[in-house]
């Protein structure tokens, strides 16, 4: 039996980038809050700090501050006509379990969405007619605009001591900057990361063939910088340990040096940690949720902790597996097309090629989270026509270093035998001499890419796993594919000695290795019930005092890291419930 | 190559047998390097600490330094793989708790699925390096007559190549490919994790590429080695510990 306790204002399930900037903004306007996080606090001075956290081997290969599969994870299958298996061990993305969540090992890659994105589909219906989008595409409007984001994106940016360089300031472009960005009112924080090699030669060889580079926005502190809260950063150091590692420099943007230490300070503010929400508790009339149930995870002691207001803060993927576990809004059914909760799931694509310069040094071991140059020419950009493609979205390209560590990045020429003298000839020969040329891609929802429960297996707590219904379809092979020319056109006219050209991925997905962290959908926003589980203020459309907050909310995937769009509508989100819902409990959007 | 003659398994078995010598095992143990009649092209300084196996059998052991050694020859590039550490590294990975199966998730029902499934087999890493080196005796017993630390290097290409691609499948029903993954990340990690973790001695690893290590700090170098070779000696943990 569960021990109630005392109600407060607000719980928040999860403490990463939205649980730290909802905690730190709820905080401020006196509400009682508890944050329950399900992994332990972790530290710069202890955990982060020099010699130990340069240990690949830990924190890359073992997963140190990763999700535990052991306990809980979810089961994978690329139709609804397979069995779907268990995810053993992590591989293709990593959510974080730790106080701070994946931002405190992500890369730091802080990008504004645009109504690219928001407006998805009226803007490809607009262009290219209503066929050119296939039946079994579920995109959708997001229900909210980039201006409408556009100071939220900017307050996110500051806190996070993003460095990067503008292209478009009020409509007027920017030297050096991306010209296909949506307006901004004002630059980055901090000015761009010192340039590598390998992202100079890029750019070179972008801007030669009439594309448009620019150093990548990354939450990578160019220089010393104190945010307009009064957190510190030190400069980036160029470790070359940063992507699954904690920064030990406090130069990466990560809540637990920002938003979540202002939260501790303050006496209304709890922080409950080795806390594992299991269930959030609705009311007897549905409309409205009453707290969530927790199992401290040191002990198996049960808790519930009554809330006026619950916020889901938890990786996106645990969010919508707490919205089907505690039954809020009907699951989705991608058969019979009806339910909403698990629609829309989507992930990225992508292809690379690796470039070998005979006699180059460009000291892959030397870099920031960001240190590279990107080109949003098939991306953000109208002016790439879609039509005689026939694919809906974009992909950006870039070329440079992060994280290259040696048990995980080892490039030799294709043909190269895998162990032996030769081998090892290779290997010395090439490691320091060869640079990648990386392609992101969208992913645009479909129908069968979906989330529900597991019919089989169990979490540690005797929940059913969530179950990934997840593949490419032929739009993303088709956009692979261009991505795929595109990069192998640049890396040609770069003549490297020998060159792995790059390849489309057109073979099912798999959950083994590691792709990207950048998993979306589930409980998608909108502008009305039907098609969307939570209003554009992430409230839920079923329980008007429970918000949803995450990448869980993202109709569709860009090609874009998703954390910039994340940071921007927790704010925003924050916002709403300071200054609207407060005042006037209910429904933010009529439905 | 030890394909002939009495070597170490050979007389630890016996000592075994004879049920008399458990103090010379030890010391047995302790030199490894006294049986080794040829010298690598570069000649590593002896380990400060005798290194015995926590997990590996002799069966295993042999199988294991044998496979190191075959994979990461002594050349003018790095010394061999034992002399590297990597099978202790092994030992080490398998008789802790990724070999235990830390973090795996271990529940029924059982079922291969397909590759883009992932790993599905009901045992630990260390219970498959187990059975997968069993399985790989069998074979070369069954084709060369001789278990693989005791056939001829060519071989052991042979070997290695049928288990990269596939070719060799085990009487017992265990995924060759799903072996050969994990051996081959093994190497690889023994060769180029931290020294602490009992491979990659005296960073012999991180030299053959030029790897610093777990150096601090690269602010200032970031432009100033811009394009240029970068002169560090690698250092690891225990050097800034």
């Amino acid at each position: 039996m569960a021990t109630r306790l005392p109600e407060v204002d607000v719980v928040i399930v999860g403490l990463g980038w939205t649980g730290g900037i909802l905690a730190k903004e709820l905080t401020e306007s006196g509400l009682k809050v508890v944050a329950l996080e399900r992994g332990a606090m972790r530290t710069p001075e202890n955990d982060y700090a020099l010699p130990n956290i340069r240990d690949e081997l830990r924190y890359v290969v073992r997963h140190d501050l990763m999700q535990n599969t052991a306990r809980d994870t979810i089961t994978v299958r690329n139709n609804p006509q397979m069995d779907a298996l268990p995810m053993r061990r992590l591989g293709s993305f990593l959510p974080g379990e730790v106080v701070g969540g994946s931002a405190v090992h992500w890369s730091g890659h802080t990008w504004r969405w645009t109504d690219m994105e928001f407006k998805v589909r009226s803007q490809y219906e607009e262009r290219y007619g209503k066929k050119f989008i296939p039946d079994d595409m579920t995109i959708q409007d997001w229900g909210i605009s980039y201006a409408e984001l556009e100071p939220y994106y900017d307050k996110f940016e500051r806190t996070a001591a993003v460095s990067g360089k503008a292209g478009n300031i009020k409509g007027a472009l920017q030297q050096g900057g991306n010209p296909f960005e949506a307006p901004r009112e004002r630059d980055y924080p901090l000015p761009p990361l010192t340039p590598i090699l390998a992202s100079e030669m890029f750019a070179d060889a972008a801007r030669n063939a009439g594309y448009h580079p620019f150093p990548r926005p990354s939450a990578n502190a160019s220089e010393p910088y104190t945010n307009p809260d009064g957190s510190k950063f030190g400069g980036c150091q160029y470790c070359g340990y940063c992507q699954r590692f904690g920064c030990e420099a406090n130069a990466k943007g990560s809540p637990h040096i920002t938003v979540i230490p202002i939260a501790m300070s303050r006496p209304n503010f709890e922080l409950r940690t080795n806390s594992w929400v299991t269930k959030v508790l609705k009311d007897s009339d549905g409309k409205r949720v009453t707290g969530v149930t927790y199992t401290n995870v040191l002990n198996g002691d049960e808790f519930e902790q009554p809330a006026s207001i619950v916020l889901l803060c938890a990786y996106a993927i645990n969010n919508v597996h707490l919205m089907l576990l505690s039954g809020i809004g009907a699951p989705y059914d991608p058969v019979a097309q009806k339910g909403i909760i698990g629609k829309n799931y989507c992930y990225q694509t992508g292809a690379s090629a690796t470039l070998f310069f005979d006699g180059k040094y460009f000291n892959p071991f030397m870099n920031a989270g960001g240190s590279n140059s990107t080109i949003d020419d098939f991306n953000t950009n109208w002016a790439f026509d879609r039509a005689p493609l026939e694919f809906v979205g974009g992909y950006n390209v870039s070329g440079g270093f992060n994280t290259s560590l040696p048990i995980g990045y080892r490039p030799v020429p294709s043909g190269t035998p895998l162990w032996g003298s030769e081998w090892k000839r290779a290997t010395a020969k090439w490691y320091q001499a060869a640079m990648v040329i990386n392609a992101s891609g969208s992913v645009m929802a479909n129908r069968y890419n979906c989330y529900d429960l597991d019919p089989t297996y169990r979490n540690a707590f005797g929940q059913p796993l969530m179950r990934m219904t997840f593949d490419y379809q032929a739009n993303e092979h088709k956009m692979g594919i261009h991505a795929a020319q595109t990069i192998n056109n640049i890396a040609k006219s770069m003549n490297p000695t020998k060159l792995n050209q790059a390849t489309a991925r057109t073979t099912p997905w798999t959950v083994v290795p590691y792709q990207s962290t950048h998993n979306t959908g589930g409980t998608i926003m909108g502008t009305n019930p039907r098609e969307s589980a939570v209003n554009k203020y992430l409230q839920s459309w079923d329980c008007h005092n429970l918000f949803v907050v995450g990448a869980n909310v993202f109709p569709h995937n860009s090609s874009y890291n998703p954390t910039g769009p994340v940071g921007a509508l927790a704010y925003w989100t924050a916002d709403a419930i300071k200054n609207r819902y407060l005042k006037n409990p209910g429904p933010l959007v009529q439905a | 190559m030890k394909s002939q003659g009495f070597d170490r398994r050979d007389f630890l078995k016996t000592a075994v047998v004879g049920g008399a010598a458990a103090a010379s095992a030890t010391t047995t143990i302790a030199t490894p390097d006294a049986a080794h009649a040829e010298q690598p092209a570069q000649t590593p300084p002896a380990a400060a600490e005798p290194a015995g196996y926590a997990f590996l059998n002799l069966d295993e052991a042999a199988f294991v330094e044998a496979l190191v050694d075959h994979m990461i020859p002594a050349d003018e590039i790095s010394p061999k793989g034992t002399d590297l550490g990597v099978n202790i590294y092994i030992d080490r990975a398998l008789a802790g708790g990724w070999g235990k199966g830390d973090r795996l998730y271990m529940q029924g029902p059982w079922k291969l699925g397909t590759p883009s499934q992932g790993y599905q087999l009901p045992l630990t890493p260390a219970q498959l390096y187990r059975a997968g080196i069993a399985a790989t005796n069998m074979h070369c017993r069954k084709t060369y007559g001789n278990t693989f630390d005791r056939i001829t290097a060519e071989q052991r290409r042979e070997v290695l190549t049928g288990l990269s691609t596939g070719k060799i499948a085990f009487d017992t029903g265990l995924p060759v490919r799903v072996f050969w993954t994990t051996l081959y990340q093994t190497v690889v990690e023994g060769m180029y994790s931290d020294p602490i973790y009992g491979g990659n001695r005296n960073k012999a690893g991180w030299a053959i590429i030029g790897f610093p290590g777990a150096i601090a700090v690269h602010r200032d170098h970031v432009a100033q080695y811009r394009g240029k070779p970068f002169p560090n000696k690698p250092v690891g943990i225990a050097d800034m510990s």
